[in-house]
């Protein structure tokens, strides 16, 4: 395989979030619940931003949840997304309540709605494990 | 009684470099060009400056910003008051805010504020200038889920809160295309704008889909320039060359982004916060304000803003701008200059620079008539980060 095709790029673990990742290659979407007050969320940072303290678990949510939003990107930013365009970028507010940013597969791009109940299908881009989502049969 | 700052400071000076596609200056060499254009606007002596805010542009995370080494480039060795700002979009009416103050405990005299950005390279797209976030690292955590859904830059997320917004109350494209509309026709009428074609609606909807639902005409332009302010106190300003600009009002609203249910950063913005105070220290309301000058990154960002403001009831933005009310001769002069859309990209400077110029009734061709209260904002992040003024030309 040539060398010079474009990879796309794929978010990767760090110390705080390698268990998401970890569970993610096994088909399980987690989240981090606080151990002092129970605040649940997909952390972007090490300390609980309710009630500031440290110390997390992570636990298996549902994978449910719905289109808070979602917009078509049509432009060229990345040569690797090229293929894709016009491609789907979602946020998924999960059913457990914290959101993330997602494409939605499955489903023509005319066919999404805000609203539209989801859930969780993680791909392989690479070795490395993606979060996306179907609709709901 | 009349807030104790209300009018109690003014500004008394503007500096507008040309601006767009001009490739032979830095960051630095636009800001000392607004700077040296502000200073003979006021009719100030540059040694009289004794404060200096700066707010780099994209250039302050790109490299190349300007940077408090501004400063020595304009020979200032005698300031009291200094600092290298930045929250975002929201900065040129932050510098403002806090020059006010500072004037007010006595610290200073005269404040300029300047912003300076050169993103623009010659051969390369204006999205090339912003866009670039996702490629130049490589993504890592939570955060990273954006540029691995291929989420990159400012347009995925505008386009993200104005799909959210259509969905949830009916707001269309022909609305966000009214906003568009509306501001080309202001920006006919302006020497400093760089887009002073006339634009249709049917040639807004023709326009190329940069993140549906927003067009190519739905997004700002980008600028390279720099544009300058000189904050006085309003007893001072009295004394000087232009009329002076007074601040009748400051606030600020940063609601941040949770990332979780029960928050709607894309709907519901700092304005909505913002507003309370910075209607309050003027004693006014929308109703009073007779010109608009509105952060517009975006088309949509205007039709949030005048919702967060009590212009009209949450939801109704979208009819309450379709019926060409921003325009010239409409009810609601909105982003006179033509605005980030038609003018100039200089973030928080482009609202703020064309308010100066119509509080001061210097508006030439597109001047609005009745101008006793100016709203000027700014906006940044993804809708997170705002800061407002009410400026007049009275004292009180
Ligand atoms: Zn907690």
């Amino acid at each position: 395989m040539a060398d010079d095709v474009p990879v796309k790029p794929v978010s990767q673990p760090d110390e705080l979030t390698e268990p998401f990742f970890a569970a993610g290659a096994e088909g399980r979407l987690v989240v981090a619940v606080c151990t002092v007050c129970g605040d649940m969320r997909l952390p972007t940072s090490a300390t609980c931003p309710t009630c500031l303290a440290e110390g997390l678990e992570w636990r298996e949510v549902s994978g449910k949840g719905t289109v808070h939003t979602f917009a078509i990107m049509h432009r060229r930013y990345h040569p690797a997304w090229e293929p894709d365009l016009p491609y789907n970028i979602a946020v998924v507010e999960l059913e457990e309540g914290p959101r993330l940013p997602a494409n939605i597969v499955g489903v023509e791009n005319d066919d999404i709605a805000v609203g539209m109940p989801v859930e969780v299908v993680w791909e392989r881009e690479g070795e490395a494990p993606v979060p996306r989502f179907r609709p709901v049969a | 009684m009349a807030h104790r700052l209300r009018g109690a400071a003014a500004i008394t000076g503007l500096g507008i470099t040309p601006m767009g596609r001009i490739y032979d200056k830095s960051s630095t060499d636009f800001a000392v060009d607004a700077v040296r254009l502000a200073i003979a606007d006021s009719g100030l002596e540059k040694s009289e400056i004794d404060g200096l805010l700066i707010n780099a542009g994209i250039t302050g995370n790109t490299g190349g910003g300007v940077s408090l080494q501004l400063q020595n480039a304009l020979g200032m060795g005698n300031l009291r008051l200094l600092n290298h700002m930045n929250a975002a979009g929201s900065t040129a009416a932050q510098m403002v805010q806090y020059a006010t103050m500072a004037i007010d405990a006595g610290m200073v005299n005269h404040v300029v504020c300047v912003f300076a950005d050169a993103p623009l390279r010659e051969g390369a797209s204006a999205g090339a200038a912003y866009g670039g976030a996702g490629r130049r690292q490589g993504p890592t955590g939570i955060l990273g889920l954006s540029a691995g859904a291929g989420h990159f830059g400012a347009n995925t997320s505008y386009a993200l809160a104005a799909q959210r917004h259509m969905a949830l109350y009916g707001t269309t494209q022909d609305q966000l295309g009214a906003v568009a509309v509306a501001e080309r026709s202001w920006a006919t009428m302006n020497p400093h704008a760089t887009m002073r074609d006339p634009l249709s609606l049917e040639q807004y909807h023709a326009s190329r889909w940069i993140v549906e639902p927003l067009h190519l005409l739905d997004c700002c332009l980008v600028s390279n320039g720099a544009v300058a302010v000189i904050v006085s106190s309003g007893e001072r300003a009295r004394e000087m060359a232009q009329p002076p600009v007074y601040i009748w009002g400051m606030g600020q609203g940063h609601p941040g982004d949770s990332r979780s249910a029960g928050d709607f950063p894309e709907t519901e913005t700092g304005a909505r916060i913002a507003a309370e105070t910075v209607f309050g220290m003027a004693g006014v309301g929308p109703e009073d304000i007779d010109v608009c000058e509105l952060y517009d990154c975006y088309t949509y960002t205007v039709v949030v803003t005048l919702e967060d403001y009590g212009f009209c009831k949450k939801g109704e933005g979208g009819p309450f701008v379709e019926d060409g009310k921003l325009g010239p001769g409409g009810s609601l002069p909105t982003n006179t200059g033509g605005g980030q859309l038609s003018a100039y990209y200089m973030w928080g400077m482009t609202p703020l620079s064309e308010a100066v110029i119509q509080t001061r009734g210097q508006g030439g061709e597109r001047q609005v008539e009745k101008h006793d209260l100016v709203l000027a904002t700014g906006n940044g992040g993804a809708l997170n980060y705002h800061a407002s003024l009410v400026l007049s030309p009275h004292a009180n």
